[in-house]
């Protein structure tokens, strides 16, 4: 064989090897969203909006419950989790810039971004449940927004440093006060780029399960009481697949394709938030 | 006409660090007239001129030492009002720093910060700064358009209207023309020129002819000291310094 030929074949086994590779990952992929999407599209019927459940065995029903439940523990963690995240980056990016403070933070929550969401749960299970003697909303909202925080700072801290030092410069010497050269001029600067963070935090928020399973719990029947156990969609996704009933299974496709598309879409809008600032 | 605005006495300026930046600086500024700083490279032309509006207070353990007078005050002290003085005496710098919005509200910016509020009186205002810094014609169809839509040449003539409509006392320049072409260049000599009637102008300059076209008085430093300053055609034309004379025609530097 000539050198050419050999490295002809080394190159055409490495462009093999790679494709392969992209298509099992690839495969997948597919497979998962294809399968959520034909099971959760049959099942998907008004009722699973408007009906919360029937006692088990008894077919029909829908979901309300849990719908509504994760949507105010959502929002609960959104508006926990993004004022702590942003005033925290807000922080590590001004007023603690180039201090050791900082850095320090930022490793951390590098770190808790990386720790698994069920020690999250059963911590707060530690701190809050326990204390309270039930679960709550509260606590899954907590939970989430604890996994959140880490995220939104980074971000907002990176987005921040983005912004030239020769724009607050500029602000300072018109005689504006440092909160206002912030608020003002920074944050318009990075909004975009927080924006984006805060969407891909909730994003990453909505599908969790396991620290939900400590905190907030489950609930067969429509409750909007925070203080009180809350169905969330996962929570009832792991149920209800776990469970012996047909009806169950079909109604956990759909909780489960619905709770994909609307993560698919925060994550699409973040990305073409993204796009439309560095165009 | 000869009167002082400013006065720099035996100025030394410490850099974090320790470095001894500006040494036993005093000159004098004179009211309405243009005043250039010229030097080479690290001479401390620009920390100079950052001492003027207290820039150096945005970086920990900075030290100033010695006294300048805006006024007869001594803006140096501890019990200056940072942000009244910074209202007082503007700045443009190097590169074209438009705020992320519109070209109005870039202008509206600071009118606010000195509490105008008045939707009226802020567009009038608006108005009369941009048509001072000669960019009025050019934007006057597009005021709520992003700023960085505008050139490089024109976002520099906005930032100096900003920094005119709050009405100054003195304008500081940092080298505001080193990243602009030569006819952007010429419009904002001509702008900062048409100025001086009304503000006090320190220009610091890399550029020679430009300090000897646009400055009344000039005065040269090198290495953190003033080796000579006085006025501006004296010193371009029969520099009492061996220094100046060799840096002004161009042997080193």
């Amino acid at each position: 064989m000539t050198r050419e030929q050999k490295r002809k074949t080394e190159g055409f086994i490495a462009l093999l090897l790679s494709t392969l590779a992209a298509f099992v990952g690839l495969f997948w992929l597919v497979f998962i969203l294809g399968d959520v999407l034909v099971h959760g599209i049959s099942a998907l019927k008004p009722g699973l909006f408007l009906n919360d459940p029937t006692p088990p065995g008894i077919v029909g029903g829908g979901l309300r419950n849990a719908f509504v439940g994760q949507l105010l523990i959502t929002i609960a963690a959104t508006l926990i989790g993004v004022p702590v995240g942003v005033l925290g980056g807000t922080f590590l990016a001004e007023y603690a810039r180039g201090r050791n403070i900082a850095r320090l933070i930022s490793v951390l929550s590098d770190i808790m971004v990386s720790v698994p969401s069920i020690v999250i749960g059963t911590f707060i299970y530690a701190i809050l449940v326990k204390p309270m003697g039930h679960f709550s909303g509260w606590a899954g909202a907590v939970a989430l927004a604890i996994i959140m925080i880490p995220v939104v700072l980074r971000t907002t801290e990176d987005m921040l440093t983005l912004v030239p030092w020769t724009l607050r410069e500029a602000a300072f010497a018109l005689g504006a006060p440092y909160y206002k050269v912030i608020i003002q001029v920074v944050y318009r600067g990075a909004a975009t780029g927080i924006l984006t963070g805060i969407l891909l935090s909730i994003a990453r928020v909505a599908g969790e399960t396991a620290p939900l399973l400590f905190t907030s719990f489950n609930n067969s029947f429509f409750s909007m009481d925070m203080q009180r156990p809350v169905a969330s969609l996962t929570v009832t996704i792991f149920q209800y697949a776990m469970g012996p009933y047909d009806d169950w299974h079909a109604q956990a496709w759909a909780a489960a394709f619905v709770i994909t598309l609307f993560i698919l879409l925060l994550t699409i809008a973040g990305r073409l938030i993204i796009k439309w600032r560095y165009k | 006409m000869d009167q002082l605005k400013i006065e720099v006495k035996k100025l030394n300026f410490h850099y974090a660090g320790n470095i001894h930046a500006l040494k036993n600086i005093s000159l004098p500024i004179h009211q309405d007239s243009v005043t250039a700083l010229i030097g080479p490279s690290g001479c401390g032309k620009t920390t100079l001129l950052r001492c003027f509006n207290r820039m150096h207070d945005l970086y920990p353990k900075n030290r100033y030492e010695g006294e300048i007078l805006l006024d007869g005050d001594n803006i140096l002290s501890n019990d200056i009002d940072v942000i009244g003085l910074r209202s007082r005496v503007g700045m443009v710098f190097q590169k074209p720093t438009p705020f992320p919005m519109s070209i109005f509200d870039n202008i509206a910016y600071g009118l606010k910060l000195k509490g105008v509020t008045k939707k009226s009186e802020l567009s009038e205002m608006v108005e009369r700064a941009l048509k001072h810094s000669a960019l009025w014609d050019e934007v006057k169809d597009k005021l709520h358009a992003s700023a960085y839509e505008l050139s490089g040449g024109q976002q520099q003539r906005l930032v100096i209207a900003r920094a005119l409509a709050v009405k100054p006392e003195v304008l500081l320049f940092d080298e505001p023309t080193s990243a602009l072409d030569p006819i952007s260049t010429a419009k904002i000599e001509e702008l900062a020129m048409s100025l001086k009637e009304e503000v006090t102008i320190i220009i610091v300059t890399h550029n020679m002819q430009q300090a000897a076209r646009m400055s009344d008085w000039t005065g040269f430093l090198m290495l953190g000291e003033l080796i000579e300053f006085g006025r501006t055609d004296k010193i371009f034309t029969a520099p009492s310094e061996k220094l100046t004379e060799e840096y002004i025609t161009g042997r080193f530097g």
